[in-house]
């Protein structure tokens, strides 16, 4: 069972980081156009990230 | 100020309707009136240190092609450094170079694309763009997910049998995370219970809290003792699935909230005042003065009521009266804020303001008729009202018959008393009408149609009589052509050219309609608009006229009509009507259909309203109604307790908007109709008010089936919780699985088929 003192506190790092991105996300409002952004992966040209 | 059209020529061919995904609508047409009211210049701000923004509205964008085409477009134009398409506001945000770029550049290119743009207050919009509120409560919603899961992972070793020492440590890690999460994500819970309980009423959230923090309480002090059953998990799963509940009830309004502000953004208008010491001023309508000299052009509408002081023109008073032959005036006429002068430039004395203005007494009756009707009793307000007591009632039962039966067994019986409370927690009641009008509202925003909020639904799957107005909804409100000569007649060509000079409704109608035949306008040397009569030109040696009966000489006393005369030839005749939608028939058919009264009532003459009825097959109706005949009638309706859907655009309208159980206006409607009503659709046909029922009515077979859902699942697991048969497995296993069938029961609207 000790194995799960290395496990449990790698699960919840994991975790953390998705949290993590997850609000870094929110903030720089990646949310704020979903439909758009949707339909932008059509385009030939326009694959850059935001300015 | 430049009228719209005539910054790119009216010869640029529009874009055809019938492309399926981009259409030129009604709303593009509103944009289009509204630019002569307002110079786009006002509305760029300064953005970075060499360019400037403009926001706009393109209602038509509905597509990736859609967004590609704007982009690509815009971008390609001298001095435009960036455009962006925002699909999901139908909005664009432009940055350009002011020094060699133009807002009037921009939106004049935009319209070339086929896209009619209407600029708006950026700054205005800002609050409600920037949704802190959501976003506080997304941000939560991720940290309660995030810990869900981890704690369910933790919980999963609890249940396949981990015991002794590990369930401790696994009790205590779980409780490690769960309890700074539900601190953190249970916070609009807590905050609102307490304000409830302050004000001395008992809300929803009483009880949510009440079981999270007993769930918490009861598995601390559990795994304090090394015991057996930790609640932990079920804790902040009930958080988590009520913050998507309380997500998408705040999704679903703040979506709305900015249609309608996006609507009144639309209406910030100014008056051309005419100062006593010479020069002009713009100045917000809200500041006018009684007294003031206004400057009116032909393609504005009148700000303020007032006389006529100088100038001749005819006046479109369909806003207003719902009468829809434009009325010649001269200087002497009295004239009221909303009319729309069509052809001469107007002086205007301004001769009340404010509280005194028609617009003013429709605002009071709109008022009054608000108050009037009694507040509406949400489905979710009704059914968590009983809730709420059964909840409680219930835990103390449990507590109370556990003591007895255990003879004073403290622990053992809350314990009980908590389970109790965690499996009846309104999981599944929370999430079962926020999801269904989150999907509802959504299927209508993509079909173009605005609500201001879910109780709207609500309220639409309820009517049992539908009321239109006439001009301006069951027709277009603007006039079409019904007798013309044939088209290779010499008239055609003539009457196209001299009907181009003109702003007159029925000369745009002409010409319309000479460019849908194909007909080329007739090369002439001048045309002059007369106002109040009609246009004058010279081709050669020939006098052209095209206008009034009795101007050009035709003995006929029809306004309908427009007379064309060639030097000392024949007048020739061309004969308007207000078209119908053209599918009002059909979904009058389809009211009726339904089982559905249908009625109209009108502020225009016994003739039109007749031909009108005949045409659609509406058998109840009146004219020459009043606003305020049209309202008392309306509340007489709803004193017979029948319910009435009212779908109307003009200013007469709108009180009776307010008063109705349930309303509907076109985007296209003056700016206090679109206040009042509780939806607003775009397009040019009726279609949505067909669309808007079925689909309350379909969010209400939801609505019901999630309920009787929630009902069956408490009256099952209930009884097992009473028992005390609850461990913290089924507890889990319940909540999750009763939010996630409500949610995808309400989901079923999307693809929704009558």
């Amino acid at each position: 069972m000790t194995i799960l003192g290395l496990l449990i506190p790698v699960s919840l790092l994991l975790g953390a980081i998705g949290l993590a991105a997850f609000l870094w996300s929110l903030r720089s409002n990646q949310y704020d156009d979903l439909e758009g952004d949707a339909a932008r992966i059509l385009f030939d040209e326009a694959d850059k990230p935001r300015d | 100020m430049r009228d719209a059209a005539g910054q790119t020529g009216a010869d640029i061919a529009p874009v055809t309707r019938s492309g399926g995904c981009c259409p030129t609508g009604l709303a593009a047409q509103l944009a289009a009136e509204r630019m002569t009211e307002a110079g786009a210049g006002r509305w760029v701000r300064p953005a970075t240190q060499d360019a400037v923004a403009l926001d706009l509205m393109v209602p038509a964008i509905r597509c990736a092609a859609c967004m590609s085409a704007i982009e690509t477009g815009l971008t390609n134009l001298p001095g435009v450094a960036s455009a962006r398409v925002n699909l999901s506001m139908r909005r664009v945000r432009v940055l350009f170079d002011p020094a060699s770029a133009s807002a009037d550049a921009v939106i004049a290119r935009l319209r070339a694309l086929g896209y009619e743009a209407q600029p708006f207050d950026a700054k205005a919009m800002a609050d409600i763009d920037r949704d802190t509120v959501g976003r506080d409560l997304l941000a939560r919603l991720g940290v309660a997910g995030f810990a869900m899961m981890n704690v369910m992972l933790l919980s999963v070793a609890v249940w396949s049998g981990a015991d002794a020492a590990t369930r401790d440590l696994m009790h205590w890690i779980s409780g490690l995370i769960a309890l700074p999460a539900i601190a953190f994500a249970g916070v609009p819970f807590f905050r609102s219970a307490i304000l409830s309980l302050r004000s001395g009423r008992v809300n929803m959230d009483v009880p949510i809290s009440l079981a999270v923090l007993l769930a918490v309480g009861v598995s601390l002090y559990e795994t304090a003792h090394s015991g057996e059953h930790a609640y932990f998990d079920a804790g902040i799963s009930l958080v988590f699935f009520l913050l998507v509940g309380r997500y998408l009830d705040h999704r679903t309004r703040a979506v709305a909230r900015s249609a309608a502000a996006e609507l009144t953004a639309l209406s910030a208008r100014a008056a051309t005042v005419i100062l006593p010491e010479g020069g002009r001023a713009a100045v917000a309508i809200d500041d006018l003065a009684t007294g003031a000299l206004v400057e009116v052009l032909p393609g504005e509408r009148i700000p303020a009521d007032g006389v006529l002081e100088w100038g001749q023109s005819d006046l479109d008073r369909s806003m207003v009266t719902g009468e829809t032959n434009p009325e010649p005036v001269a200087a002497g006429a009295a004239v009221h804020a909303g009319m729309l002068n069509i052809s001469g430039p107007l002086r205007i004395r301004v001769s009340a303001t404010g509280e005194a203005t028609l617009l003013a007494e429709i605002a009071r009756m709109i008022e009054a008729a608000e108050l009037g009707k009694t507040r509406y009793d949400r489905w979710a307000d009704k059914a968590s009202r009983q809730y709420v007591w059964g909840v409680h009632v219930m835990s103390c039962v449990a507590f109370g018959g556990w003591m007895w039966a255990t003879g004073g067994d403290v622990y053992r019986s809350v314990m009980i008393a908590a389970a109790v409370l965690i499996i009846t927690c309104p999981c599944a009641l929370g999430l079962a009408v926020p999801a269904v009008h989150a999907a509802a509202s959504g299927r209508l925003f993509r079909r173009g149609i605005f609500l201001k909020d879910g109780a709207v639904l609500e309220q639409l799957a309820e009517v049992q009589m539908v009321v239109f107005d006439k001009t301006g909804t069951l027709t277009v409100g603007q006039p079409g052509l019904i007798a013309a000569p044939s088209d290779d007649d010499p008239a055609w060509p003539l009457a196209a050219a001299l009907a181009e000079a003109s702003r007159h409704p029925l000369a745009k109608a002409l010409a319309e309609a000479a460019r849908l035949r194909g007909i080329t306008p007739a090369k002439i040397d001048t045309a002059t608009e007369i106002p109040g009569a009609g246009v004058e030109g010279r081709s050669g040696a020939i006098t052209l006229r095209l206008g009034r009966a009795d101007w050009v000489g035709a003995g006929s006393a029809d306004t309908t009509a427009v007379w064309l005369r060639a030097g000392d030839a024949e007048p020739v005749k061309f004969a308007f009507a207000d078209e119908l939608r053209e599918d009002a028939a059909e979904t009058v058919d389809w009211l009726k259909s339904r089982g559905l009264r249908v009625a109209m009532f009108s502020g225009d003459a016994e003739g039109p309203v007749a031909r009108a009825a005949a045409a659609t097959g509406i058998e109840d109706t009146r004219a020459r109604m009043s606003p305020a005949d049209k309202l008392a009638a309306l509340e007489d309706l709803a004193r017979n307790g029948v319910k009435v859907l009212m779908v109307g655009d003009g200013i007469n309208d709108a009180p009776s908007l307010a008063a109705a159980h349930a309303s509907m206006s076109p985007v296209a409607a003056s700016d206090v109709s679109r206040a009042a009503a509780g939806l607003v659709f775009t397009g040019h046909r009726l279609a949505p008010v067909r669309f808007a029922i079925e689909t309350a009515g379909a969010a209400r077979a939801r609505a019901l089936e999630n309920f009787a859902f929630s009902a069956l699942y408490n009256i099952v697991a209930v009884p097992v919780a009473l028992f005390g048969f609850v461990t913290p497995l089924i507890a889990a296993l319940s909540m999750s699985g009763s939010s996630i069938v409500v949610t995808l029961n309400a989901l079923r609207i999307r693809g929704f088929r009558p």
